[in-house]
């Protein structure tokens, strides 16, 4: 087992100073995702602009793992629109869990994520921020953008 | 009976002190390493590890004596069903009871607890009755009587601890009252690592007319139990935590208080007659074991008895202490580490839970597991006691008796190497 595969050098440096902890003022939509086998939450709250994601805003509350999670997703989703992001929030999730995806050419900081899946007691740690993504974005696309999401680990199919 | 002596290598150790190293060589599972390291096992609290005696005994068994029990007229029934009641007499012996046929083999701490619950519980508890527990219940002593206060409409009453982790019973007295009808408390945390004053709640419980339920799943691996001596009137284990194969384990009950019982399970050989509109039931404690059993399980876990009681019950208290007292020392001194539960080692036993002010528990687990290390790391089935102490979960280790100074060096050294590492 290697360690570093895991926490590699950009996973600790979005542990250690998280990207999206500006509060936003005004918020279209957000969700609260909960890991029950770790005890990590997050809350997510994200502004649009023209169909584009404009601000965003995660804050997770957890493992080094989940915290650069929520961090790199923050980063990477910022000026993209909802349509393409769900797409990628979905590949991520297949990415993790193993299975075959299309992952954007562009992948940011993602590709480092890579590394959790060897790891598959932490493997929700990893997806917590994106299926509580999803789940946000599930809930604006059928215009209860003003409610919030509520996303599990352990209720999604992971 | 066909059996063959026990090669117990450790034993011939006289002195005082028990010799973890002599221990750790009977051990197959811990001579090999882990992501290259040496392993070190500090996960006993969850599940010890197993001597070659009891690894030999359970292959033994299924070689020569494998029958079913109580019912067949062949050589190997009889073996076999020897066997199996000869583990009951040995645990009776062990836990100090006089009788054997108070001595419940099932599958564990949950079994036990949850056939008090729905048998004793069932019958026994009213609307507006009150249920006392503590506030450090492991949730196989909690949810069997939330759900059983649910059903009866009674009041759940809990025990609260103080801030260095033991009972505070300053207002016991108001706690336990008339309405009390069952005390269910752990003896020892597995949290915290308390040792809770049974014998002194189960004096006061008595008073009341209430029954004691003691959860004694961390005690009695660990300190020498006589439940005699504890005054309880039920009183749970399992085999795992102390040597012996999982999937087994033992409910103790006081004699007059099981024959009234009702059984919670039914099936096979737990009855005396069997019509199809009437069923009487077995004596005790058949009427308690349905269907057939963990056989090979039991008769293995008599062999982790011989073991444990080959050092010696006291020997092995001896040296937690003082493990205790040192890895206490030793992780106290580690900067930004809290530790939870007393300080003191003669009222505690050796799980030792912490947490890093930045390091989560489950890097902290990660980490160490990349070294060689396994603790565990969560909630530790008790998220009430966790939500009191204001986390989400603990990194805990716990000691037994083949970890010795050099497995709590370790865990410092990798402890102060995973803050640099992790670098927050």
């Amino acid at each position: 087992m290697l360690l570093d595969d895991m926490y590699r050098d950009v996973i600790l440096d979005h542990y250690r100073s998280p990207r999206g902890r500006k509060p936003i003022e005004k918020k279209d939509f957000s969700s609260i995702g909960h890991n029950p086998a770790c005890g990590d939450d997050i809350t997510i709250q994200i502004a649009l602009e023209n169909g584009n994601i404009s601000e965003v805003f995660a804050e997770c509350k957890g493992c080094a793992i989940s915290t650069a999670s929520g961090s790199i997703m923050a980063e990477y989703i910022k000026g993209k629109s909802v349509v393409e992001v769900k797409q990628i929030a979905q590949n991520v999730r297949q990415m993790l869990k193993g299975e075959p995806c299309e992952l954007p050419d562009d992948m940011g900081d993602i590709d480092a994520l890579e590394g959790v899946k060897n790891f598959p007691v932490r493997i929700k740690c990893a997806l917590l921020a994106w299926i509580t993504l999803i789940e946000g974005i599930g809930n604006y696309e059928s215009g209860h953008g003003d409610e919030v999401a509520l996303a599990s680990t352990e209720k999604s199919e992971d | 009976m066909h059996t063959k002596p026990q090669e117990i290598t450790a034993m011939a150790d006289n002195s005082s002190r028990l010799s973890p190293l002599t221990i750790k060589a009977d051990f197959p599972v811990l001579s090999q390493d882990i992501n290259g390291h040496k392993i070190v096992y500090l996960d006993n609290a969850a599940s010890s590890q197993k001597p070659q005696s009891v690894i030999d005994e359970l292959s033994r068994f299924y070689s020569e004596d494998n029958a079913n029990i109580h019912r067949g007229l062949h050589t190997l029934a009889e073996r076999s069903t020897d066997a199996y009641e000869s583990t009951r007499k040995r645990v009776a012996k062990f836990i100090g009871c006089q009788h054997p046929e108070e001595v419940i083999l099932n599958s564990g701490t949950t079994a036990g607890i949850n056939l008090i619950a729905f048998s004793w519980g069932e019958e026994h508890i009213n609307e507006g009755d009150e249920i006392v527990i503590t506030e450090m219940e492991h949730h196989a002593n909690l949810i069997p009587w939330v759900v059983l206060a649910k059903r009866k409409k009674a009041v759940l009453k809990r025990i609260p601890i103080t801030s260095d982790g033991r009972l505070n019973l300053d207002d016991i007295e108001k706690i336990i009252t008339d309405k009390t009808k069952i005390v269910a408390l752990s003896h020892m945390s597995n949290v915290l690592g308390t040792i809770n004053p049974v014998s002194e709640i189960a004096e006061i419980a008595h008073k009341h007319g209430a029954i004691v339920v003691a959860d004694g799943a961390q005690a009695v691996p660990h300190i020498p139990v006589n439940v005699t001596e504890l005054g309880v009137d039920f009183y749970t284990f399992s085999a795992h935590k102390m040597l012996g194969p999982t999937g087994v384990g033992v409910l103790w009950g006081k004699k007059e208080l099981l024959e009234k019982m009702q059984p919670f399970m039914t099936g096979g050989e737990m009855i005396r007659e069997v019509h199809f509109d009437k069923v009487t039931w077995a004596g005790i404690p058949h009427r308690f074991e349905p269907g057939t059993p963990n056989i090979a399980g039991v008769v293995g876990f008599a062999s982790a008895i011989d073991y444990l009681e080959n050092i010696g019950m006291d020997k092995i208290r001896q040296h937690e202490i003082e493990i205790t007292r040192y890895a206490l020392e030793k992780l106290s001194k580690i900067d930004k580490l809290d530790i939870q539960g007393p300080t003191d080692p003669d009222i505690r036993g050796a799980a030792i839970s912490f947490t890093d002010h930045n390091v989560h528990p489950h890097d902290i687990s990660t980490f160490l597991d990349s070294k060689g290390i396994a603790i565990r790391a969560g909630h530790h089935c008790a998220q009430p006691l966790l939500r009191i102490l204001g986390k989400v979960a603990t990194a805990r280790a716990s000691f037994y008796i083949y970890n010795d100074e050099t497995d709590v060096d370790k865990l410092v050294e990798a402890i102060i190497e995973m803050k640099e590492y992790f670098g927050v």
